[in-house]
């Protein structure tokens, strides 16, 4: 297999969304939140819901990490804004999908700019801690989501 | 047992010395493998590998047991090991010598066989601002079981320990001092022969964290004082899951066993087990008999290659990465004691410490990147995590060239103004 590049992950999109993250602000009112914490590395992720009608009508995100990390958890809030619950839910398992590399992207719309991250294994978790996080607010789970517990096999470095 | 030759030359040959470690020469990513991330752990050179390959592949056998050839030669190159310990560390006999799985069971054991037994509430364990977590955490645990504490020392902006500080909290409850001898997130050297004078003015034993300095600096332990001096094998050029505790003998011998089992017993009936001698009392159960021998293979190794000739170039080493990262606008070096070995340790603007090890990594550059163990280290300068690059005596300074020139390009990847 040919080795992925350096600029295969961090992609113009990627860098420009960790520079200038979107939707990075505490949601006054949020229906749903939740912590996410990555032992491993630090990276803290708290991410708002405004939960109306089974839509998610506005989504933000707050915290340090990464460029990954704040480049997944940018465009997952812009892309997840009028979505439903359970098509938030779809799009997270495709985006597991093309981050471990068994999918393709399709239907992913600009999140397909993380294919690269098949190639960088050590940083699949950057890229999905917010989307555990979201899916706890979601289920309004209690506690701290951390990346060292119930990540898929996939997920594991 | 060894018949290696010795090295002559007063010069340190470093292209000599890189031919000794086979990992170094390999392509990571298409590129040569620069392997920055020694205070992690070392790689292994040809006499350490070759030594643990003989021992399997000839001598494989339980030790102190048998009267069968390969035990009797498992044994006698187990204690070898043990002899090389002793003497690489000056201690006065292979009674203190206790082979454990590196220096994390070593403080374990002390704080289970030796703090814990005497401990009471109220009783105080000093510490400094900068340990790894290893020399935190048994001792938090020793807090929850005994109601004893945990006393921490501070440092100053530049990552040395503020010894005033330290000493005035030296007191009738201090029950056990436990600091390192060398930082691993920042380098720092710690001023130890200070620390067990204070101390032991005050009839207070101390415990040394030797995980980093083993490969670093000459210990002597008779010299240092310490009561205790912990190290791993695999920070010193030799295998993983071997360490050791020294111990002062008088305080061993008054110690209760830290594990049950066979070979520390003397004569076991189900009335009254009598333990066995030292250092056995402490090592109950098969050892990583394989490990012990790599570990000697190891010391002899640093002992031929020379350890002042080898420090002398690491200082270079440092000195010349020190100027170079420091020349990169938007870096800041995190650690910067006048006495520090080996380690670079800095954030830079704008960009994460992952990131920056992502980038490194696709150059073939091994650095580490988090909180190394190290969190309060990390909370004290204001940061979630540095980029570590760590050095040893194989490094070269063009690989700190190639290292300053991956920063650069992570900073043009990053678009980060300089």
């Amino acid at each position: 297999m040919k080795d992925t590049e350096i600029s295969d992950l961090y992609q113009e999109m990627i860098v420009d969304h960790s520079r200038r993250p979107r939707n990075f602000r505490r949601l006054e009112h949020a229906t749903h939140q939740a912590d996410g914490f990555n032992p491993l590395c630090g990276d803290k992720v708290k991410v708002y819901v405004h939960l109306e009608n089974g839509v998610l009508r506005d989504v933000s995100f707050e915290g340090e990490g990464c460029a990954i990390s704040k480049a997944s958890a940018s465009l997952m809030t812009e892309t997840l804004k009028g979505k439903s619950k359970s098509e938030a839910e779809q799009l997270f398992s495709r985006f597991r999908d093309l981050a471990t590399g068994s999918g393709d992207g399709s239907d992913l719309g600009k999140l397909a700019v993380f294919a690269g991250l098949r190639g960088f294994p050590t940083r699949v978790k950057c890229a999905t801690l917010v989307w555990h996080t979201l899916r706890a607010a979601l289920e309004q789970t209690s506690g701290i989501v951390s990346t060292e517990s119930g990540a898929a096999p996939g997920e594991v470095e | 047992m060894s018949s290696l030759r010795v090295v002559k030359s007063a010069e340190f040959d470093l292209l000599e010395v890189r031919r000794d470690f086979p990992a170094l020469h390999q392509k990571v990513h298409g590129k040569p493998l620069i392997y920055l991330d020694n205070a992690a752990t070392t790689q292994k050179p040809k006499p350490v590998i070759d030594a643990v390959d003989r021992f399997y592949r000839f001598d494989s056998s339980n030790v102190h047991r048998a009267v069968h050839v390969l035990s009797d030669r498992a044994t006698k190159a187990y204690e070898g090991a043990r002899t090389t310990v002793k003497q690489y560390i000056n201690a006065r006999s292979e009674r203190e010598i206790i082979f454990v799985r590196g220096t994390t069971e070593a403080i374990n054991l002390v704080m289970n066989s030796f703090v814990r037994p005497r401990a009471k509430a109220g009783d105080e364990i000093l510490i400094s601002a900068l340990e790894h977590h290893s020399n935190i955490v048994p001792w938090q645990l020793l807090a929850e079981q005994t109601g004893s504490r945990l006393v921490v020392a501070p440092i100053d902006d530049r990552g040395e320990l503020i010894l005033e500080e330290f000493e005035r909290r030296l007191g009738p409850r201090t029950a056990l001092v436990a600091v390192a001898h060398i930082s691993n997130a920042l380098g720092t050297i710690m001023p130890v022969h200070e620390i067990v004078q204070m101390a032991h003015a005050r009839g207070v034993p101390v415990l040394i964290d030797g995980a980093q300095a083993i490969s670093h600096l000459h210990v002597d332990v008779r010299e240092l004082d310490c009561d205790f001096y912990a190290f791993s094998g695999h920070k010193v050029f030799g295998p993983t899951g071997i360490g050791v505790l020294y111990g002062r003998e008088s305080l061993l011998e008054q110690m209760p066993p830290y594990q049950g089992g066979g070979d520390m017993i003397r004569s076991v009936t189900f009335e009254k087990t009598i333990y066995n001698e030292l250092p056995y009392k402490f090592e109950a159960g098969t050892p990583h008999i394989a490990g012990a021998i790599g570990l000697g293979a190891a010391l002899d190794y640093v002992s031929r290659v020379g350890l002042v000739r080898a420090a002398a170039h690491e200082r270079e080493l440092l000195d010349y990465g020190t100027a170079l990262l420091g020349a990169v606008p938007g870096l800041r070096l995190i650690g910067t004691a006048r006495e520090k070995v080996g380690v670079l340790s800095f954030v830079l603007d704008g960009v994460h410490p992952h990131d920056v090890g992502t980038v490194l990594d696709r150059d073939g550059i091994a650095v580490r990147t988090g909180h190394h163990c190290a969190q309060p280290v990390m909370d004290r300068f204001g940061v979630p995590a540095t980029t570590r690059a760590s050095l040893a005596l194989y490094n070269s300074k063009a690989e700190l060239d190639a290292l300053a020139h991956g920063i650069r390009r992570v900073q043009k990847l990053f678009a980060v103004q300089t």
